[in-house]
């Protein structure tokens, strides 16, 4: 299988750098995966996760938001923050979610839309994460 | 003339002084390694930003629906001066350095008719400021209670930034800091970040046709605020290592400055020393003359 070359880039460091077979990416109009030699694509990510599948290992990244880049160089997302699974603190998590929960009382109009679709990836994440967590 | 036991204490007070600035020279020296390294993980992120941000912006930047935060709001009437500089002293001329260029250049600007106004991020920038500029501060920052500066802390200056643009406060803004070039060497900095400066490519790469998922608009919408918070960030974390290196230079100035201090204390003290023996000795033999 060709593999291509992806850079995972977060404000505070270089999380993920090196080749690989196949990412998938959860985009803001879809999710999509990116194999060597995909098309130039420039796309907006939502809070969701991140598999990178790399010589028959799969490893799962979960990242808040961000964009990624595809050209003939290779992939690379910059992520707003980019956790790996094994680090990601569960509690810390989950009481993020109920916080946000607690602040959608004080917001209104466009901002309680785009408030309560935030939300939503995060369940969507915290959900992945309970159901695969035994596997 | 000063006793001998004087001489005594004053040495001791400059060595006791000297092993002070010589550990700060120490700390700072570790803090410095840390914030370095911090700088450099961050640069990637910042240099991909501005790449694709480029890429993106030299398509949109002339068609009349740009956004605001590139193309400007057309008028350069009130100028934003966003100084960053350190919450503590004891490093050198590194806030002065900086605060001296904000003030310049504000200066500039009055003299052309423009209206200025400051935001400080740091403390030693605000107290200086403030003696010359004290109505025209709007905003000002402490990060001093913050340990570790995290992309949170940038992004809060950002957001408050963008409140103020968003307002029409200001229509354009220019951030000030010190660029680490070395640790003898930082460099202060005026970087204009609102509208943004889009660097010019070399033409020789041609330009990839990049498809955009969502449109173009909506992606560089959410992409120039973000820019703005990174570009802060790494202007908060260049500043950092600046000013570690900035004390630990100044500290070592100063710890070789109490070494000469102490030779010189010393020669003085013993040669008041010997002087009084010799008096001593000379007293003694013509008292036993005499006899």
């Amino acid at each position: 299988m060709a593999s291509f070359h992806f850079d995972l880039v977060s404000p505070e460091k270089l999380a993920f750098s090196g080749e690989v077979d196949q990412v998938d990416i959860p985009g803001v109009e879809g999710d999509f995966g990116v194999l060597a030699g995909h098309a130039p694509v420039v796309a907006a990510i939502r809070p969701g996760i991140m598999v990178v599948t790399q010589g028959g290992t799969h490893q799962k990244i979960i990242v808040l938001g961000g964009l990624a880049e595809v050209n003939e160089k290779g992939l690379t997302v910059l992520a707003d923050v980019a956790t790996s699974l094994e680090e990601l603190d569960r509690q810390a998590f989950a009481d993020r979610i109920a916080g946000m929960e607690a602040k959608l009382a004080e917001k209104e109009g466009s901002e309680l839309d785009r408030a309560i679709e935030r939300l939503d990836h995060f369940k969507s994440i915290q959900h992945e994460l309970n159901t695969t967590a035994m596997h | 003339m000063a006793s001998l036991k004087d001489m005594r204490v004053r040495i001791a007070s400059t060595k006791a002084t000297q092993k002070i600035t010589k550990a700060m020279q120490m700390v700072a020296a570790s803090k410095l390694r840390r914030a370095q390294t911090a700088a450099e993980a961050a640069r990637p992120y910042a240099e991909k930003m501005g790449a694709v941000i480029s890429n993106i912006a030299s398509a949109a930047a002339g068609s009349p629906g740009a956004p605001v935060l590139l193309a400007g709001t057309g008028k350069d009437r009130v100028h934003l001066l966003l100084v960053c500089t350190g919450e503590r002293g004891l490093c050198g001329a590194f806030n002065s350095a900086i605060v001296r260029l904000a003030r310049e250049r504000a200066l500039a600007l009055v003299n052309q008719g423009k209206e200025v106004k400051f935001f400080c991020v740091g403390r030693k920038g605000y107290e200086q400021l403030r003696r010359t500029f004290d109505k025209q501060i709007i905003e000002h920052v402490d990060l001093r209670s913050v340990r570790q500066l995290g992309f949170v802390n940038a992004e809060g200056i950002a957001k408050k930034v963008l409140a103020r643009f968003a307002a029409g406060e200001f229509d354009v803004c220019t951030l000030f800091y010190s660029q680490f070039k070395s640790v003898i060497a930082q460099i202060p900095t005026a970087q204009q970040i609102i509208p943004l400066v889009v660097e010019e490519k070399a033409s020789s790469a041609p330009a990839t046709f990049y498809e955009y998922e969502p449109e173009e608009d909506e992606i560089l919408g959410r992409l120039l605020p973000r820019n703005l918070a990174v570009q802060i960030f790494r202007a908060l974390l260049e500043n950092n290592a600046s000013f570690y290196g900035a004390q630990m230079s100044a500290m070592d100035n100063a710890t070789r400055n109490a070494g000469e201090m102490i030779r010189k204390q010393t020669l003085v003290y013993n040669r008041t020393r010997q002087a009084q023996i010799t008096k001593e000795l000379i007293e003694i033999i013509s008292g036993a003359e005499a006899v």
